[in-house]
């Protein structure tokens, strides 16, 4: 039994098996990130004045992760073209590019990740608040040291753009004074909250494409010799994927770390 | 499962080895013996996963029904314990079954659970992934579907995901009790882990929806054999690929409401959640500035679509059976084919109508009214369609027409009776009463369970080479339509004198706490319906015993039938019982539509769609038997 049109597209739709596929999925891969964007919309037009936070974000990470992935779409785009010509090397370098490319893409969140981590805003008895990353925190010792500030004012906290040259000194502040303190985990605001989930749901994509694709660069790439049509399909319907991929951050980047 | 799936072997090991490979991503495997694993647990033959499907979705189906059987001995005699299986009860649930009795608690899970079984474990895969499985393919003269492998890991995704729902009766403080609906924040409140399996659960059976529905769109748009244009196409088929359509788009939106209600539950995240939130009188330790409205919005997104998902392919089914048993064309084809995708385009904008009573503003409420409103003339001209293609016919009956034909009024009734529903003055009122349990019910258990009936016992000679018990077949027709009916049509009455859902004692303390005799009380006739709906409900399971006993008696025991048992027209009647692994011997070349019935000048009333022209009557014009 062979099923028709998996490789040599149907007559009368004018398109193979796979890229049905891929791009059905792909729309409805539109509409959970599109449920999660609206989610995003609804949250923060909901929000009481003052509540959303401004500049929490490191926009010049951003920036060059959005590079990064806007040129791995390029070579994406360049390993497919490199395979319809028959260059089976450029292939392999054009993605080998892509891959390194999307491991720094993850490389930079999980540094973007780990800063929320280790920052802490903690409220201190005397009704201040004491924000910044944590330094040293040994629990056998009766005080703990960050890197930071101290603002009376809570909302200062949550619009860092309008400020300028927020100090950074090393503070050190002794456990029976604080009150409460918790790190920039989602479970901190719900901006933090949907940066967390948007974002972690965009870099599981970055993750299972990286497979696809490593799988493609390194074993799978053996169907070349023996079917180099299919396998150029694969590339083509794998890189449709990466491609929608780069496009969520292109939504993520702005409404994230821009607005 | 086994025994059903036992037709299948001799076909798929004669099955010659290709000459070459290339299932759809051409990995090139060694043909051999399938095993036992490979053949029924690892199989990628659309036909076998449709077994598949059914006979899980029917297990669940079945499951989901105890559950509802014990919530009504519940609101009967609130607080007795269960006969017979109350001591079993308080055994495998423990303290939440202390006595034998429910507690409220668990009256909560079971009701939740019943629902979430019913929609996604049970009607859903049968619906669709069951009967889109089996029969689309056939119907459209493809091989198999687009990409067996993709729908292999669709079933599994779907049985991992009912493991998950199933094994969340017996974690510490049971299944979710948040409702089907799991408004949060409820939901996020209850401090059990029933909700996290519950969304877990959710979140594999979305993903198994997704990979069916991808594989359904794709098998129709491209595995279609030659000459079967879109308008060709049976209209079974088109409400399967709208049905897909629907699953495709609406479930994602619930799988984020999902991913972000996981968050709530586990990452202790303020989505849902708003500022102020208070739990038991303390103010909760939370982050806060979340919208329970947006849980909302995003659940019926999914849930009203979903409502076209579980009743689509039942009229689908409904019409095809229709079509075969009148003997004559469906009424207005056409009319129906526009019908449907105008149904799946409308649903997709009358999700709000559920939620007239959550302060959404009056402005959206009138706009979803108007789309509620609107939806229904579609819908109305399907089930005109349908009723007008019996005019004139000489209508032959049997069990799967006898459920055909009971479909008609009862997804009339459940139909009407949502318009006042649609119309938010006149849902302020009803909302969450018995009305609306009787009004969703109407729609799916006598609407789409009887459809689904009809399409057992229809292709069932298909599947098994052996036609059904008619005589049990009718015993269970007529006892499930007197009982379905003795069921829920009190609902409704007790619905309209106020009775709330969801009430664990059946409407005892509600009724107690008012004043005797004061016009907002329960009166004590309503109250004494729920004895007879537990009556009626009791007797609807034991109706079901015959069909039970009929299906599996029947594969080994059944009146041997041909091919083609109901002569009907289209391919998947035209390919030997059961299809051989590839459907059909030969591609079939479709050269008609799909209702040739009784056409004139033909020997039989029936024309396939592939039969040629009849060589018999010279033609003017060249012949297109060649396509």
């Amino acid at each position: 039994m062979d099923i028709p049109y998996t490789i040599k597209p149907r007559p009368d739709t004018g398109i193979y098996n796979a890229k049905v596929g891929i791009w059905l999925f792909l729309a409805s891969e539109v509409m959970l990130f599109g449920g999660l964007f609206s989610a995003y919309v609804l949250l923060r037009v909901g929000a009481s004045d003052g509540f959303w936070p401004h500049g929490w974000l490191n926009v010049k990470l951003g920036t060059l992760n959005t590079l990064i992935l806007a040129l791995s779409a390029i070579t994406t785009l360049l390993a497919w073209a490199a395979c319809k010509v028959g260059e089976f090397g450029k292939f392999k370098i054009f993605h080998a590019c892509t891959l390194l490319l999307a491991l720094s893409f993850l490389c930079v969140k999980m540094y973007e990740y780990h800063d929320k981590w280790i920052h802490y805003e903690i409220k201190l008895n005397d009704g201040t608040f004491a924000d910044g990353h944590m330094v040293e925190n040994d629990p056998a010792k009766d005080y703990l040291v960050i890197e930071g500030r101290i603002v009376k004012d809570e909302s200062l906290l949550y619009d860092l753009r309008s400020q300028k040259n927020i100090p950074h000194d090393e503070i050190k502040i002794a456990r029976a004074d604080i009150k409460s303190k918790e790190n920039y985990g989602p479970w901190h605001h719900t901006y933090l909250a949907i940066y967390f989930t948007l974002t972690g749901l965009h870099a599981l994509h970055i993750l299972g494409g990286s497979i696809v694709i490593g799988y493609l660069w390194g074993p799978g790439s053996r169907m070349y010799k023996r079917n180099p049509e299919q396998f150029t399909n694969r590339i083509e319907v794998s890189g449709l994927f990466w491609h929608f991929v780069d496009l969520v951050w292109i939504f993520l980047f702005p409404v994230l770390y821009l607005t | 499962m086994e025994t059903t799936v036992q037709q299948f072997p001799p076909f798929r090991e004669g099955e010659a080895h290709p000459a070459h490979d290339d299932h759809g991503h051409g990995e090139p495997h060694e043909h051999h013996e399938p095993g036992f694993w490979s053949k029924y647990i690892f199989s990628t033959d659309h036909k076998i996963i449709g077994i598949q499907y059914g006979m899980t979705a029917l297990f669940f189906m079945l499951f989901g029904f105890f559950l509802m059987i014990l919530m009504r001995w519940q609101i009967a005699h609130p607080g007795q314990p269960v006969p017979l299986l109350g001591p079993l009860l308080e055994k495998i649930l423990g303290q939440p079954a202390a006595g034998g009795a429910i507690s409220p608690d668990l009256y909560n899970s079971f009701g939740a659970m019943h629902g979430t079984i019913m929609v996604f474990l049970g009607v859903v895969p049968l619906a669709f992934a069951a009967f889109g499985n089996y029969v689309v393919p056939l119907m459209i003269g493809a091989p198999d579907m687009c990409f067996p492998r993709v729908n292999m890991a669709s079933y599994h995704a779907f049985f991992l995901g009912g493991v998950v729902m199933f094994v969340s009766f017996f974690i510490p403080g049971g299944a979710a009790q948040a409702g089907w609906t799991s408004y949060s924040p409820l939901a996020t409140t209850i401090p059990t882990n029933g909700q996290a399996f519950w969304l877990v659960g959710m979140i594999l059976l979305i993903t198994s929806s997704l990979l069916g529905a991808v594989n359904f769109i794709a098998t129709i748009i491209q595995l279609r054999a030659p000459g079967m244009t879109w308008m060709r196409l049976p209209w079974f088929v088109w409400t399967q690929f709208v049905t897909a359509f629907l699953l495709l788009l609406a479930f994602p939106p619930l799988e984020a409401a999902g991913l972000l209600q996981l968050m709530d539950n586990v990452a202790h995240t303020s989505f849902f959640l708003p500022t102020g939130l208070a739990i038991g009188g303390h103010l909760a330790n939370i982050s806060g500035g979340g919208s329970p409205l947006l849980w909302q919005h995003l659940f019926w997104f999914l849930g009203h679509p979903e409502v076209y998902v579980l009743i689509l392919p039942g009229m689908g089914i409904v019409a095809e059976i229709i079509a075969n048993n009148t003997r004559k064309p469906l009424w207005g084809y056409k009319s129906l084919v526009y019908a449907v995708l105008a149904v799946g385009f409308l649903s997709f904008i009358v999700w709000a109508h559920h939620m007239y009573m959550t302060g959404m503003g009056q402005k959206i409420a009138t706009f979803f009214q108007a789309t509620t409103m609107i939806i229904s003339i579609p819908s109305v001209i399907i089930l005109t369609c349908l009723f007008l293609s019996l005019w004139g016919g000489s209508i032959r009956i049997n069990t799967p027409m006898l459920f055909a034909l009971g479909w008609l009024p009862m997804f009339g009734i459940g139909g009407l009776t949502g318009l006042p529903l649609g119309l938010a003055a006149a849902d302020l009122y009803l909302h969450d009463t018995y009305y609306v349990i009787a009004h969703f019910h109407y729609v799916v258990a006598p609407g789409t369970i009887f459809a689904l009936f009809a399409g057992i016992y229809f292709w069932f000679p298909k599947m098994t080479g052996r036609k059904m018990n008619e005589f049990w077949g009718r015993v269970h027709f007529w006892c499930s339509l007197v009982f379905m009916n003795l069921v829920f049509m009190p609902m409704f009455a007790q619905g309209i004198k106020g009775m709330l859902r969801r009430m664990s004692d059946g409407g005892v303390n509600y009724s107690a706490a008012r004043v005797p005799n004061a016009i907002d009380t329960l009166p004590g006739s309503v109250m004494e319906l729920n004895h007879w709906i537990f009556a009626a409900a009791v007797a609807l399971g034991i109706a079901q015993i015959p069909f039970i006993i009929n299906l599996f008696w029947s594969i080994k025991h059944g009146e041997k039938v041909g091919d083609n048992p109901w002569h009907a027209t289209t391919l998947d009647w035209q390919t030997a019982t059961p299809p051989p692994h590839g459907n059909f011997a030969h591609e079939p070349r479709v050269v008609r539509g799909p209702y040739e019935y009784s056409m004139p000048g033909h020997a039989e009333d029936f024309t396939p769609q592939n039969e040629p022209d009849a060589p018999t009557a010279p033609k003017f014009s060249p012949a297109p038997a060649a396509h």
